[in-house]
This record gives C-alpha cells, structure tokens and sequence, in this order.
C-alpha cells in the first residue's frame, strides 16, 4: 500500500473511492502479524476493527463520515473502551472487562476512528522500558535487542511499526515524550487538565494525562481538537474552549519565536554525548530559521525527578487502594478473612514496582513522615512551577533533549529502581509544572537509534507548540 | 534514612500488602536508596512556599445534580469475583 504521510492524505484518496478504510484496517492487520514478536498488542480487535471499516466505508460513500474517518488507532492498555478487556498490564485486572467507554474513547469513535486494539505498557503506567508488564516487555523495532521506553511502549512501537497510525496513552512523568523519542517518532502530552481523563485508569491524576503517539503534527493536531475539551464526567478537566490545532497549524506566523535552553541540562554529566550534539544541530537550524535561542539558568533542575517521585507515589498509593480483590479484579484462592483477602489478593495481582511505589507513596502519606517528605514536596512543586512559567512568560519554548540516552539493552536497569527513574530525568518538569510538552525526532546515535528533541510551552499553548513542532520536522 | 523491617511492615500493612523474607530484604534495600535520594528536596528554601495542592485551572466546576443511571446494577456486579444476584460477596466479617 502507499505510505500516506497525513490522515488528510487517506481521507483524500477515501473519497475519490480509490482507497478503502478496510484496506488501511488490512494494512495493519497485516504489520501487526508480521511483527507480532514485537509484543506490542495484548488483543487486536480484527473481525470487529473490519466490520467498523465496512460501516465507515458506506459513511464516507454517502459523504456522512466523521473527521476522523480512515483513521486507524491503538489505545494502551489504560483507556476505557466498553465491552473490551482493560487491565493496565496487571495480573490484579485478570479478566476485566470495561463497563462504559472513558471520554477520549468515545469521542474517537464518534468521529469514524477505527479502533484496532490494546497495547502492551507498563504495569499501571508504571515504569520507563515496558520491562514491567505483566505481559512480558515490547521490543523496539529499531533493535529488537533494546526497550521501547515506557510506560506507553507497546503504543510507541505500534505506530513506529505501522501496526496502527496513531496511539493514545497515557504521560505521568514522560510516559508519552519517552517513547516516542525511544522509537523515533512524535508524542504530545497536552496541558494538564485539556483532555478529560474519564475512563482513564488512575496513577498519579495531579500528573496524569492521555497523550497522542504518530507520526505527523497534523494527525496528532487533528486527534486533540477531537478529544480535548469539557466533559462533566471530569470535574478538573478544563472549561476553555479548543482551537481548531489542525487549521492552525498552516497559519502563517510572520515573528520569530524565542526559545530558551537550559545550562544545567547541558552540562549534565548523564546526557549521552550524541545526544548533545544532535540537538546543538537542531538549535543552530533553529537560530537559521530566523528564531532567537538563549541559554538560561533552571537551578531546580536537580530537584524535579525526585519531587515527582514522592508526589506521584503518593497518589499512587491512593488510586491503587481501590484494587482489593472485592469488587473486579484478581481474587487470591487462598483467603479466610477479609484482611488477607485484601493483602493476599494484592501482594499476587500486583507487580514488585507497582508493590514498591504504593510502598513509598503510603510512606511520604504516613502520620510521622507526611510534612517532612509530602508537603516539603508539594512546595517545591510550586517553585518549579513558578520557575517554569517565569521562564515561559520571556520565551515562547522551552527546548531540550527528552531522555539522557538512547534506547537502552533489555535488562539493563532492571535490578536498580533508581537507576531506572533517571530515565525519566527530562521529561518529569512538564508534568511536575503541568504545561505541555512534545517529542520531535531528532536524527539518531553512532548506531542508528532514534534521538528526540522536546519543546515545552506554557500552558494551553498546544496551537504554538504544533506550530513550531511542524517548522521543526519540515 | 534507613527502612527497618519494623517500619517496613507497618507500611506494609496500612498498604495491605505482605513480604517474605527474601522480597522484605530488597524492597528495605531499594526504599532506604529511593527515600536518601527525595531527602535531597531539604537542600531547598521552601520557607513561605504554601504547598501547591492542586494542577487544575477549574473551581468548582459542578454539573447539574439530576438523579441518572451511570454504570446499572448488573453492569457494576459483571466483574466481581464472587457476588450473588444483587451483592459483592466477602469472607465473614462479624461472627
């Protein structure tokens, strides 16, 4: 089939009738066979994905298909949809079967996206190399010796491997941009609080937000304006109107913008020197293309990853207590009272790093610990975020790299939990700050491993951001 | 600071979880790292800071209170593990 670099390129081809949504369904069918070793899939909805193509087909034909007709998406194993497993890639969810379809989902389908299945991730979005799933790990397409990035791999690595052409998930601390730099292509994480997190499953909900995985600033664009926006299902979602993104990406801007970037970061001893180098390249095409960039001081640097940690554990162990074997879930065999009901079901559903972070979040909340290590933390946050907005009120971007290395071996952290969150060390101030942030491609490493570039706004600045992101990849 | 076996059961039990000896020795070991490495947050001046509570840009944002159907009975009790017609079923709580 041809490669199609825009949904607007299918739906163009859809209407002169010489292309089909069952094609573009085969199509990835088809990948996601070939690459099943990937791992990326825990179900692929195949009968059902082509009889919702045939529909969509007859919508189109008669010039009724929505916005988002010919669009074939991959939801990770977080998002709601009704009637179809959902378990966050947990043993605790066994045989869970989604009651209603979370808002992002519904507005999808009610657009004409064809969705084709469940992808792999970490357990409960927790984690940085889709090591920890109850599932097994998602291979990198790249090299199939190396993680995807995490905790939304198997979603990255669908769209890296054209098993689908776009992906939702879910982005806490980098769980979106990671990924996406990981396997070489694009991730937004919105502004907190832009898109409703209805019928997403819980982790840290002061960080959480669904994000959008593909492979051009248009789909993506086009997903948001779907998806984003009120819903009184989500009390904390936001009431602001939403941009037509799509429409105001081909927007001409007249001013340069002005882009900001960060000493410390640069000068971190962690950052993998092609990786430097990569993104001097691109701040220098950015100066080239008539944009101004600074380099700033950001003092706190040192201190977002561990803020994030207590914070988001924290919450963690909040939204996790709802797992107790009672009412869906995993049931231990092997209980005579509820306590170990509770414990038993608990200690065999859950994974060890599900287990650690529920440990050390209930630990920052605990009566003689919780000033000294919660609220300590939920003042920093305000400084980083103030910080971060101070800088964004001067300049238009934030721009640095997303990861301190390229995709790193299989197996390589897993022993060292620390070790494994420094992965992460980039890509927390967003969601520690709350403003949005996406992954560019950026060229690849001495071994041909993707390199990506992150662009942070202020917040609800996604129309800038796109913009921006566009000029960036053309 | 260290994470004893004493302070790692009472965490363990309020989060309604249990260790044996092997996984207790490596979650004490992994803890006492992950809580000596946030102890760095001290470092920082956080003198006057209120403590920032919540990320939404929304107060109060309340729908209409109509009495409607969200999730039906039957649909509430489809993933239970055990359950008769209209209940969660759990060991015997009282005697």
């Amino acid at each position: 089939m041809k490669t199609y670099a825009t949904l607007r390129e299918i739906q163009h081809d859809l209407q002169q009738g010489i292309l089909s949504t069952q094609d573009l369904v085969r199509h990835h069918l088809e990948n996601i066979k070939e690459k099943a070793h990937l791992n990326a899939f825990l179900s692929v909805y195949d009968d059902e994905a082509l009889m919702r193509a045939k529909e969509i087909d007859k919508k189109i034909k008669a010039g009724k298909g929505g916005k988002l007709a010919g669009l074939v998406v991959g939801l990770k194993d977080v998002l709601a949809y009704e009637d179809h497993p959902l378990q966050a890639s947990s043993k605790v969810l066994n045989g869970f079967i989604s009651q209603f379809n979370g808002t992002a989902v519904q507005r999808l389908l009610d657009e004409d996206a064809v969705i084709i299945g469940r992808q792999n991730c970490d357990e409960f979005a927790m984690g940085s190399s889709n090591e920890n799933s109850a599932f097994g790990p998602v291979l990198n397409d790249a090299d199939n010796t190396r993680v995807p990035g995490g905790s939304s791999g198997g979603s990255a690595v669908a769209v890296q491997a054209d098993m689908c052409r776009v992906s939702l998930g879910s982005d806490t601390g980098g769980s979106v941009r990671q990924p996406a730099a990981f396997c070489g292509i694009i991730g937004l994480k919105p502004t907190y609080s832009r898109i409703s997190r209805f019928g997403l499953i819980a982790y840290g909900s002061s960080f959480d937000c669904i994000g959008i995985f593909g492979k051009s600033i248009e789909d993506v664009a086009l997903v948001l304006e779907v998806i984003a926006g009120p819903d009184e299902s989500d009390s904390t979602v936001s009431q602001r109107a939403v941009p037509s993104y799509s429409n105001e990406l081909t927007k001409a801007n007249g001013k340069g913008y002005k882009v900001a970037y960060v000493r410390e970061i640069d000068e971190s001893t962690g950052l993998q020197s092609e990786i430097k180098d990569s993104i001097q390249k691109k701040i220098k095409e950015i100066k080239e293309a008539g944009h101004t960039v600074e380099v700033i001081d950001f003092p706190l640097q040192e201190y977002v990853l561990p803020t994030y940690y207590i914070l988001a554990t924290a919450e963690a162990s909040s939204n996790l207590s709802r797992y107790d074997g009672v009412r869906y879930g995993y049931r231990s065999p092997q209980v005579n009272d509820l306590s170990s009901l509770y414990k038993k079901s608990r200690s065999e559903g859950f994974g060890k790093e599900v287990q650690r972070r529920i440990l050390l979040g209930t630990f920052v909340l605990s009566a003689s610990y919780y000033d000294a290590y919660y609220t300590k933390a939920q003042k920093v946050r305000r400084l980083i975020r103030d910080k971060t907005k101070a800088i964004l009120q001067r300049y238009d971007f934030i721009v640095m790299p997303i990861t301190p290395t390229t995709a790193f071996k299989l197996g390589e952290h897993t022993d060292n939990p620390l070790e494994m969150y420094l992965a992460d060390l980039f890509s927390v101030q967003a969601n520690v700050a709350g403003v949005p942030a996406i992954a560019v491609p950026c060229g690849v490493d001495n071994k041909g491993l993707p390199i990506g570039l992150q662009v942070i706004a202020d917040d609800f600045e996604e129309s800038k951001l796109l913009h921006f992101s566009n000029s960036l990849l053309n | 600071m260290k994470i004893d076996r004493a302070l790692l059961d009472k965490i363990a039990h309020l989060s309604r979880l249990e260790f044996d000896e092997k996984d207790a020795e490596k979650m004490m070991k992994d803890m006492s790292a992950i809580v000596d490495w946030v102890e760095k947050l001290k470092e920082v001046d956080t003198e006057n800071v209120e403590p920032l509570t919540t990320m939404s840009h929304e107060i109060n944002v309340l729908r209409e209170d109509e009495v409607k159907e969200h999730l039906s009975h039957e649909r509430a009790l489809k993933n239970a593990p055990k359950k008769d017609s209209d209940y969660f079923r759990v060991p015997k709580v009282l005697e």
